[in-house]
């Protein structure tokens, strides 16, 4: 099966900051794949240059195959990659179906949406069938995001990232300012995107959480990619160690 | 579900009602006040609920509804256009000069002339608001504020510092027409102008961006908004809608006065707040603002009718704009 997108040999040089020396990377169709590693080890600059915010100086990347280059964060979009950003970039005082159809309204059939005339209808009622498939816990299309909780931003900001002819998804530490219930709920939403066959990529400091949802995790260390474990044939101690780094291919060989 | 996880559900619920009950009377709040300030005058002189009266107020109302329309525009985006009033003058001006200069076209051309020049200088003054503020990264505040002084300047520059007189008496005429008994000409377009906008704002693609600009100009960006663009239409908006005013009041007056529409943004953006908008961005309705400009308008021609100095309206504006923002600040400062 061929990678739905691979990366090699990344390296990322912020001035003489080298936040990136050389990152390999592939994640196939259906497949969630964790990226761990310490603060400043390089995970969202990664995932960024991935996301088209960074053009990497070194390395390539290829779509099913196809080596592309991102030259903006709409071109990602257009070439089927979705973020969720960590601050989700939800507009607050704007409504659910709004935010999740936001740059990409359904317009009113005819003259009036030649003008410029919205069809609110049409898109709540696609709105609620994607909350419905994603099982997701949100009560209300027409609620503005304020009033939602943080479970159900992540929520909003996923079936947004999930519902475009979506190659990837990738989410930069979805649970960080969430509580346990909602965290629970945003891997379950992990999963389910998943069985939709859209693969993943999960950055998370919390390593039970990786272990739950992922199927490979590959850890990040000093700019590297170290080491790629799948996670049924690995523990989460083996997984602390390439971490913080008393275990690395120096040591092993 | 575990007991915490229920009883957190349920306080949600119940913010969640809270705030709906909170919006709900912050609409209805405003409304039951500028009942109630027309039932104090009401109480206090009849006469004020007369048809002279009410041809008055909404007259007088139509200035501070038009600049209101475009400074809601402005304010959802998180913005604020301090130059709709020199606009205002600078359109007024300009199109009574066109028309002398044109009058040997026949009047009627002149008129149109007149119009279409009028509406074009205001929509350049926007278009510089929004290059300023977008491409050299200059706040609202500041840009607008400079625009200010150069529109006012200009006014003065080309209207020699005098009233501009000479004007055909046909523009007159139209000014003070009352239809139906009840409605003078200004006040009509003004409501049309009013019905344009709110469906505008709530039913379009344009209305949608900008709410979604005021509410987090970073996630628009983010989703293929082209945010500056969209920007420099509202200024450009603004700017067209704030010369219209100018020119209503041309048609009233048959003179154009360079002191036109000075301090007039102040009453305009006291409607917008006290309509609901906030100044943080993201919130605000056409509807909100008429309900603010009716306080407005009603407090001026109250306290003429009752014989207080209106200048006390301008303090009062002053203070409410204070309040209204204080209270925005408590209800929704961004977290
Ligand atoms: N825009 C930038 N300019 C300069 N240096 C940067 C920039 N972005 C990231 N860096 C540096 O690159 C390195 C990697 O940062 P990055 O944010 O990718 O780490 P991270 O793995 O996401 O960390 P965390 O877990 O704390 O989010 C750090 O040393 C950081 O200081
Ligand atoms: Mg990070």
């Amino acid at each position: 099966m061929e990678p739905t997108l691979q990366a090699t040999g990344i390296a990322k040089y912020f001035g003489s900051i080298r936040a990136l020396e050389h990152v390999d990377f592939e994640i196939y169709p259906g497949e969630v794949v964790a990226v761990l590693g310490d603060n400043g080890a390089g995970k969202s600059t990664f995932i960024k240059i991935l996301s088209g915010v960074y053009h990497p100086d070194q390395g390539e990347i290829r779509l099913n195959g196809e080596l592309v280059r991102l030259n903006s964060p709409m071109d990602a979009r257009k070439k089927g990659i979705e973020t969720v950003y960590q601050d989700l970039a939800l507009a607050p005082q704007v409504d659910v179906t709004s935010n999740i159809f936001l740059g990409r309204e359904m317009m009113r059939k005819g003259l009036l949406g030649k003008i410029g005339f919205l069809d609110r209808k049409a898109m709540r009622d696609q709105v609620k069938n994607m909350l419905g498939q994603l099982k997701a816990s949100v009560k209300s299309v027409n609620q503005v995001v304020d009033e939602l909780s943080g479970g159900q931003r992540q929520a909003v900001a996923i079936v947004r990232a999930v519902s475009w002819g979506t190659n990837l998804v990738i989410m930069d530490e979805p649970t960080a300012a969430l509580g346990v219930e909602e965290s629970a709920k945003t891997l379950e939403l992990i999963k389910e995107v998943k069985s939709k066959g859209i693969p993943v990529i999960f950055i998370t400091h919390t390593i039970p959480f990786a272990f739950d949802v992922a199927d490979r995790i590959v850890v990040l260390r000093l700019g590297k990619s170290v080491v790629n474990l799948m996670t049924h044939d690995t523990h989460m101690d083996e997984v602390v160690q390439w971490i913080t780094g008393s275990k690395s291919v120096e040591n092993n060989y | 579900m575990s007991n915490r996880a229920v009883t957190k559900e349920t306080t949600h619920q119940v913010n969640l009602t809270s705030n709906r009950i909170r919006k709900g009377l912050s609409n209805y709040w405003t409304l039951s006040i500028l009942v109630l300030i027309i039932a104090i005058f009401g109480v206090i002189e009849p006469r004020f609920l007369s048809r002279s009266n009410w041809l008055s107020t909404t007259t007088y109302m139509t200035e501070t509804m038009l600049l209101g329309i475009s400074e809601t525009f402005v304010i959802i985006t998180a913005g604020i256009d301090l130059s709709v009033g020199a606009i205002e003058g600078l359109a007024g001006v300009v199109a009574a000069l066109v028309i002398l200069k044109t009058l040997a076209f026949g009047t009627t051309l002149s008129l149109i002339f007149g119009v279409v020049f009028g509406l074009v200088v205001g929509m350049l003054v926007g278009l510089v608001n929004g290059l300023v503020i977008t491409k050299m990264k200059i706040t609202p505040f500041i840009t607008t504020l400079g625009t200010m002084g150069v529109a006012t300047g200009l006014t003065f520059i080309f209207s020699g510092g005098t009233d501009v007189v000479g004007l055909p008496a046909s523009l007159n005429v139209i000014g003070n027409l009352v239809v139906a008994s009840w409605f003078n000409f200004t006040v009509i377009i003004t409501m049309i102008v009013l019905a344009l906008a709110g469906i505008w704002l709530s039913k379009t693609r344009f209305g949608q961006y900008t709410y979604a600009i005021g509410s987090n100009a970073e996630a628009s960006r983010r989703a293929g908004i082209r945010v500056d663009n969209h920007l420099i239409k509202v200024y450009m908006l603004s700017g067209l809608i704030a010369s219209l005013s100018g020119i209503l009041l041309l048609t009233r007056f048959a003179t154009a006065s360079p002191l036109t529409g000075a301090n007039s943004e102040l009453n305009a953006i006291a409607a917008v707040v006290i309509g609901g908008a906030s100044l943080f961005g993201g919130r605000g309705t056409m509807f909100g603002t008429l309900v603010g400009a009716g306080i407005i308008s009603v407090l001026v021609t109250g306290l003429v009718i009752v014989n207080v100095q209106p200048y006390w309206q301008v303090v009062a504006i002053g203070v409410i704009i204070i309040l209204a923002v204080w209270f925005d600040q408590l209800n929704h400062r961004p977290s």
